[in-house]
């Protein structure tokens, strides 16, 4: 697989920025056909060589081949002309048009007087679509379609040329496990047309699931390639972050106090009905169920920012009425919501703002607000979380995934909550990082707060919690114990296969 | 070594680039004309350029918080012709509470529809323009509004006096830059303001409560609306139903061109005053190089968008960008 000519060639890479040297002679190839995936750290460069790649960033030195011919990529337009796409982590399309209009966006087809030539658009759109197996039309208005399927245009997009290479940047970052199998076809798919396929993911699940190779990045220059069937997750990880990694998955029982939050009942309209649980004090309880079971739902119940329309919520045994974060904060419950970027932080304030947010109006000498009580709080969790930041002044969106993740969960611990709900604690950070988010949510408990923690990931949900909550279409089919539970068990569970309910 | 110089350069340009021209700005002119920089000429300016100033620092609590005011010119005539009407039925030490009772009214009501309605500001304060316009009509009567004894009043201290040899505008102009800056600056309020214009979502998640932040910046705005609405029927006496008809752009100008972000999130007392001082020297530099006045109105927007551009190139590093 790794003799011929190769689909895409770099060759010593360097992309500076003022200040940065994100690619230090990077050199990088994939074969027609092959899978060759890209790994590294939050900041070790894959963005950057991607849009490189794409046409995005034009390199400082360096060049790019394709099938071995020197070219020079002006824009994505002029990457995707010459054989190159690239498929976006984030989703770029317009939501008010259709399929079709996506699919050939700013390459319509034209009949005379640039009238778009519908009937051309539809019939090559629909017959894309129909090679992806999609179960939609390219008539459907995109903002209507599921995630995944908004997904499907955006790689339906990329098969519009006779494309050479295409790059996949954290494809199943919003995808369900049975979405994720179709989206693996696809690429098996288009490797058996000769495609090469360079695939960036944090997920090493995937990456031996699906690729050839892999090449690491660490700091802006390359650290190696490994060939898939040869290697293992412990020695690209050590590639990754220069050190080996602990890969425990044993939960130590937790030793449990009182029951700090219970539900009893609760129900939202059509997002979730009929749930009852209860977390202790020094326990960890895990909600795991596909993207839209009504889990975020729930989280977002408890913290007031939902109301619900039946049931009832008992903090320390009592009943109470929660309408706003504001009374939920005060009720010693904190969250650390989904999206980090758009509901966690305020990216263009500096560390400090960010972390004492909640609670700068109790920080205060007088009417004004107290920067030695701010600092101290956020030096004390700065330490606490090992939080990597220049300082308090630098900005929170100049931090990597994982260290703005620890500023959302300083945030809050900083509150002395009793109750902390982590939603998707580690979605779009790095292996390091991750692993001690893990380790930190289960110091947490044993510090005594009753964390609940909700992901779609189970090896995370296996790795924090002591009890599991499996949950499906808005309903809650069954909760594990640690020792009881199974990965299949599980599946079934949140698949609504297993309807037999255990509370 | 090159490129530290270069990047150093950037981020200076980036972070004080309106500074910068200012200061450029005002040796140019300065060398140009000799009077540019003459005491009275600079007090001048400063005097005139006080009550959209007195605006502007309202309006940047606004803009910070993620929306826009265009009602404030509008506002600014009702204030005036309410406070002049009333100066010879109430009196003034009366007239002056109750306009601006009602004035903040008026400010309340659009942060109540923008905030706790959360309709779209632009729209709200675009229609309170022409809104409170009719009421301004409607409570002069059409009519020019004058104080009857005009020598006999002491209500004119507020835009005639001054103090030290300073006029009051002036004062009162700084004075309400320190407060306003130390509210903004130093205060919970003001980091709320800028929480909810940075991620109105985040704040809300960080149990701000977003809806009565936005509420009070209106009410700030309309609290600065009737201090220049006070200094305006002050220093004329008498006024046309319009005295404050196209401020809301003007002061718009000045807010962006201190540098805050029309986004919400980034700006501050400080840079609005400086923003607030390019516009009335730029229009005094140019009346005295002798341009017709008509001649500014294109050489401001001129001047305003270089500045904006140059502002955002500095920040990007680069002065074409295919993408924001």
């Amino acid at each position: 697989m790794t003799e011929g000519t190769p689909a895409l060639r770099l060759s010593g890479i360097v992309k500076t920025f003022p200040g940065v040297r994100a690619l230090d002679d990077v050199s990088f190839d994939v074969m027609p056909g092959e899978v060759h995936a890209l790994l590294g750290e939050n900041g070790a460069g894959k963005s950057t060589l991607m849009k490189v790649l794409a046409g995005i960033h034009q390199p400082n030195e360096g060049d790019i081949f394709i099938e071995e011919q020197k070219v020079v990529m002006r824009s994505p337009l002029d990457a995707k002309a010459k054989g190159v796409v690239l498929i976006h982590q984030e989703l770029s399309l317009a939501e008010e048009l259709s399929a079709a209009e996506n699919i050939y966006l700013g390459e319509l087809p034209t009949k005379s007087f640039g009238r778009v030539d519908w009937a051309t658009l539809h019939e090559k759109s629909g017959a894309i679509l129909e090679r992806l197996k999609c179960s939609f039309g390219p008539r459907t208005i995109v903002g209507d379609l599921s995630i995944a399927n908004m997904q499907m245009v955006e790689i339906a997009r990329a098969l519009t040329v006779d494309a050479k290479a295409v790059i996949f940047d954290e494809p199943t970052a919003s995808l369900t496990d049975a979405e994720k199998v179709v989206l693996f076809d696809i690429i098996r798919d288009l490797k058996a047309r000769g495609v090469g396929i360079v695939y960036i993911s944090h997920r090493m699940d995937e990456i031996f699931t699906i690729s050839d190779r892999i090449s690491v990045l660490r700091d802006g220059s390359y650290r190696g390639t490994l060939m898939t069937a040869v290697t293992n997750e412990e020695e690209v990880t050590k590639l990754m972050i220069g050190r080996s990694l602990d890969l425990t998955r044993n939960v130590q029982p937790a030793e449990m106090g009182d029951v700090a939050i219970a539900v009893q009942g609760l129900s939202c309209g059509k997002m979730f009905q009929d749930i009852s649980f209860e977390v202790r004090t020094g326990e960890v309880l895990g909600f795991y169920g596909l993207v839209g079971a009504g889990r975020t739902e729930i989280a977002e119940t408890l913290f007031g920012l939902r109301t619900p329309s039946a049931g009832q919520i008992l903090i320390d045994g009592e009943v109470v009425k929660i309408n706003s974060p504001m009374d939920a904060i005060r009720m010693g419950i904190s969250l650390v919501p989904e999206s980090r970027k758009e509901q966690g932080l305020v990216l263009g304030m500096n560390c400090k703002d960010n972390m004492t947010l909640p609670q700068v109006g109790d920080l205060t000498a007088g009417p004004f607000v107290s920067d030695g009580a701010e600092i101290a709080i956020f030096d004390q969790y700065r330490d606490k979380l090992a939080i990597k930041t220049p300082g308090w002044r630098e900005k929170v969106g100049n931090l990597s995934g994982g260290n703005q993740q620890k500023i959302v969960i300083g945030k809050w611990l900083s509150m002395r909550p009793r109750v902390l709900i982590v939603d998707e604690p580690t979605r779009g950070i790095d292996v390091g990082s991750k692993s001690e988010i893990h380790a930190l949510i289960r110091d947490l408990a044993k510090q005594g707060y009753a964390v609940i923690v909700i992901s779609s990931e189970m090896p995370e949900v296996l790795q924090v919690s002591d009890r599991i909550v499996a949950m499906f279409h808005g309903r809650l089919m069954r909760i594990f114990s640690s020792q009881e539970v199974t990965e299949d068990s599980l599946v079934q569970a949140i698949s609504g296969l297993n309807t037999d309910r255990v509370a | 070594m090159a490129t530290i110089t270069r990047s150093t350069i950037t981020n200076v340009l980036a972070k004080q680039g309106i500074l910068i021209a200012f200061v450029l700005f005002i040796i140019g002119f300065g060398l140009a004309n000799s009077r540019f920089l003459a005491v009275d000429n600079v007090l001048g300016v400063i005097r005139s350029s006080a009550i959209l100033g007195v605006i502007a620092l309202g309006v940047t609590f606004v803009v910070i918080s993620g929306n826009l005011d265009l009602s404030v010119g509008s506002m600014m005539s009702f204030s005036t012709i309410v406070v002049l009407d009333l100066h010879d039925k109430l009196g003034p030490l009366m007239a002056i509470p109750a306009m601006f009772a009602l004035t903040m009214c008026l400010g309340a009501f659009i942060g109540f529809l923008v905030g706790y309605l959360k309709l779209n500001s632009l729209i709200v304060t675009l229609g309170m323009l022409s809104a409170i316009h009719g009421l301004t009509l409607t409570w002069s009567g059409g009519k020019n509004m004058d104080i009857a004894d005009k020598q006999g009043t002491w209500f004119g201290i507020f835009g005639r006096g001054d103090v030290l040899g300073i006029p009051v505008p002036i004062l009162f102009f700084a004075l309400l830059a320190i407060v306003l800056s130390i509210l903004l600056a130093r205060t919970p309020f003001g980091r709320k303001v800028y929480a909810v214009g940075g991620n109105g979502t985040a704040a809300t998640f960080s149990g701000i409560p977003r809806a009565r932040i936005v509420f009070l910046s209106y009410v700030i705005s309309s609290f600065c609306v009737a201090c220049a609405g006070l200094l305006q029927a002050s220093r004329s006496l008498g006024s046309q139903n319009t005295v404050g008809q196209g401020l809301e752009l003007e002061v718009l100008a000045a807010v962006i061109l201190g540098g805050a972000s029309l986004l919400g999130g980034a700006g501050t007392v400080f840079k609005t005053v400086i923003g607030v001082l390019i516009l009335g020297f730029i229009q005094n530099g140019l009346l005295l190089v002798g341009l017709a006045f008509y001649v500014q109105y294109v050489v401001t927007w001129v001047i305003i968008i270089l500045a904006v551009w140059l502002d955002i190139a500095a920040k990007r590093g680069r002065f074409l960008s295919p993408i924001a």
